[in-house]
């Protein structure tokens, strides 16, 4: 008996190294002894159950992978339309000409008419996109994302100079100078405005913030890029703050230790030392911001006045990329061109949000491995 | 001079941080503060329980309430179970370290990133269009539009995605306070996987999994942007009765009246009270979550 549990164990060992045994399809190799000196490994039973169980785990687990390329698909597909051909035009200008019959022959004209109307409008659509216009409803309706961009760009600058600063400064606050009580309000307190909604920030934004930038720097428009910055600062800050907050609190006690023991004081460690050694958490967390600044949409809506302006004027009314699909697409025809533009508008935005969370993670990783490795 | 400056700066510096952490207390402050002070007067019971009247100029906002609650009944009875057992499989059958949880890691990773309107263009791009246009094909031959159109289905199904990588994430951090120990005596003793995971694991995650729908549900409350064209409406006189009707919810009415209205002046209390309702209802979630999250960690200590 003692024997076969020695053996057994080996065994295992033998067969996959020393791995935790816990993720092993081998944790009980039943062992028989024959007697007659050779020992006789049974393979492991198979589980029906188990192996169903386990295997609709598997693919319900894939599902997030699914709905990432499912969302890239659908958004992508509908946006496709402005630069490739729409057959089902073509198709129903066709039909006529089959119906006719002998006036055919006449008919192939306007048919060879038609497609080029379309090339023409295809490529129309395409010039249009970058056109520095956007007036998507009007007799000669023109899609330039040119403004919706700068108009992105314009609140997510400012945002983002107003919002890092003020969390990258907190969270050192919170990681090197805080007393504890203090330490035990501040983040609670981060939580909570984490919490909010972003309709109440834009809500609040419209009302009060707007007054109040208003009156204070005499503006002629009440709702502008400056008063959405401000209101969007509100939603990254919890996003800085939190991230930088852990990078600041896993610099290396051994740092500031050393740094202290060389005589410098409390507020030269926090801005030499431990600054500088959380660079790259608080550099993905800038990144993580801008990528929430930009994605942000109900704040913007309400509160920048979605004009869309190519300006990068703080206090002129903009109009954002997200605000825009918000703001038109409940309105527009399913499969019209104004549509399309706006889906390609989701692309764009899938596409700038995705680099930046990707950047913003291998940046960490490959700084972060560099530093302490 | 070099040691005056010192001096100095060994006052600014902390001040300067600490004044940036103040400026955050004072703004959260500030904004509960405008809140309960403009809209705790409208707040009454006649105005949770009745509808909005007179061109919604007045009355209450019932079908609101009743709209989000559905909603995120709805999103919470598809995402948590999907996202549970993501994260379960995720940390109790494969390898860390390998491709396939590489590979998860990095789309649920993604998915938290991606704009909340986006989600509402993929809602509106598979569900409505897709799957809804599909349905509707298959069971009426196109006689009617009954799928293929903005629905609480959809939108629910939309948030339930929005939602997934929240838990996903704090499922998978309670699961890591099972001890490995008891894991390993179950296995021991002869219990298959699957009977571990289900006698083990699972009552030992569960308040994980509680945070999860609960922080996933505060999230949902709050979102308006995904359900803006995937379901939710200006307004209805009746509520919701089956999936395929489409709903009012208390983020869209506040964007609504508060941008759209004719006299956006005349219900500012309305709006206000709206906005605090809201506030109220997410907050009260984070706190739960944050309560349950904080007895989760004792145990682990």
């Amino acid at each position: 008996m003692r024997d076969e549990l020695q053996l057994n164990t080996e065994l295992v060992k033998d067969s996959r190294g020393i791995e935790s045994p816990l993720s092993s399809n081998q944790i009980a190799l039943p062992v028989k002894n024959r007697g007659d000196g050779n020992i006789i490994i049974e393979k492991k039973t198979f589980r029906p159950v188990e192996f169903i169980i386990e295997r609709f785990l598997q693919i319900i687990s894939f599902f997030s992978l699914a709905c990432i390329i499912l969302i890239f698909t659908f958004v992508f597909r509908e946006a496709a339309s402005i630069f490739f051909a729409k057959e089902d035009v073509m198709e129903e200008s066709v039909e006529p000409s089959e119906t006719y019959g002998e006036e055919a022959l006449g008919e192939q004209i306007p048919v060879e008419n038609i497609v080029m109307k379309e090339e023409v409008q295809k490529t129309s659509i395409i010039r249009s996109i970058s056109g520095a216009k956007w007036v998507p409803v009007s007799r000669h309706p023109q899609f330039g994302i040119l403004p919706l961009l700068l108009g992105s760009i314009n609140v997510a600058l400012l945002a983002i100079l107003i919002a890092a600063p003020i969390s990258i400064f907190a969270s050192l606050y919170t990681t090197t100078f805080a007393p504890k009580p203090v330490k035990e309000i501040v983040k609670p307190v981060v939580e909570i405005l984490a919490g909010f909604p972003s309709v109440v920030i834009g809500f609040f934004a419209l009302i009060i913030i707007a007054s109040l930038v208003q009156i204070i720097f005499g503006l002629q428009y009440r709702l502008n890029a400056f008063v959405g910055a401000i209101a969007l600062s509100l939603a990254i800050i919890p996003v800085i703050f939190t991230i930088s907050e852990d990078a600041l609190n896993a610099v290396p006690r051994s740092y500031i230790e050393a740094s202290l023991a060389l005589g410098a004081q409390k507020w030269e460690t926090a801005l030499f030392v431990v600054l500088p050694s959380a660079i790259p958490g608080i550099f993905a967390a800038v990144l993580l911001g801008i990528g929430r600044a930009v994605g942000e949409t109900m704040i913007v809506l309400m509160a920048t006045g979605n004009a869309a302006l190519a300006t990068l004027n703080p206090f002129s009314p903009v109009r954002t990329m997200a605000a825009t699909i918000g703001a038109e697409m409940a309105e527009v025809v399913f499969g019209d061109i104004h549509y399309s533009v706006l889906f390609f508008i989701g692309v764009v935005l899938f596409i700038i949000s995705f680099l930046l969370n990707l950047t913003a993670e291998t940046v960490v990783r490959k700084l972060v491995m560099r530093r302490y490795s | 001079m070099k040691i005056g400056k010192k001096s100095v700066l060994k006052f600014i510096v902390p001040g300067f941080a600490g004044l940036c952490a103040f400026s955050i207390i004072a703004i959260v402050a500030v904004l509960i503060l405008v809140l309960l002070i403009n809209g705790l007067p409208d707040i009454s019971w006649k105005f949770l329980t009745s509808a909005p009247e007179q061109g919604m100029t007045s009355g209450g906002i019932f079908p609101a309430i009743i709209g989000t609650f559905f909603l995120v009944l709805l999103m919470s009875i598809i995402g948590v179970p999907v996202g549970t057992i993501t994260a379960l499989y995720l940390s109790e059958y494969v390898y860390q370290g390998s491709t396939v949880v590489k590979v998860i890691r990095f789309a649920v990773n993604t998915l938290a990133g991606i704009p909340s309107i986006v989600y509402g263009l993929f809602g509106l791009g598979f569900f409505v269009q897709f799957i809804g246009l599909g349905m509707d094909k298959i069971l009426y031959g196109n006689a009617i539009v009954k799928w293929g159109q903005p629905n609480i289905l959809w939108a629910s199904l939309t948030m339930a995605v929005l939602t997934l990588p929240v838990v996903i994430v704090s499922v998978e951090e309670a699961i890591r306070t099972v001890p490995r120990e008891l894991r390993e005596a179950s296995l021991a003793l002869g219990a298959t996987r699957w009977e571990t995971i289900l006698k083990i694991v699972l009552p030992g995650c569960s308040t994980g999994i509680m945070t999860g729908a609960i922080l996933a549900i505060s999230r949902g409350a709050g979102e308006v942007a995904p359900i803006l064209f995937t379901g939710a409406a200006y307004f209805l006189p009746h509520l919701p009765s089956s999936f395929s009707d489409q709903f009012m919810n208390l983020g869209y009415h506040i964007y609504i009246m508060s941008t759209q209205s004719p006299d956006v002046d005349a219900t500012r209390g309305i709006q206000y009270a709206t906005t605090l309702v809201l506030l109220l209802l997410t907050f009260s979630f984070n706190i739960a979550a944050v309560m349950v999250r904080s007895k989760m960690r004792k145990k682990l200590v």
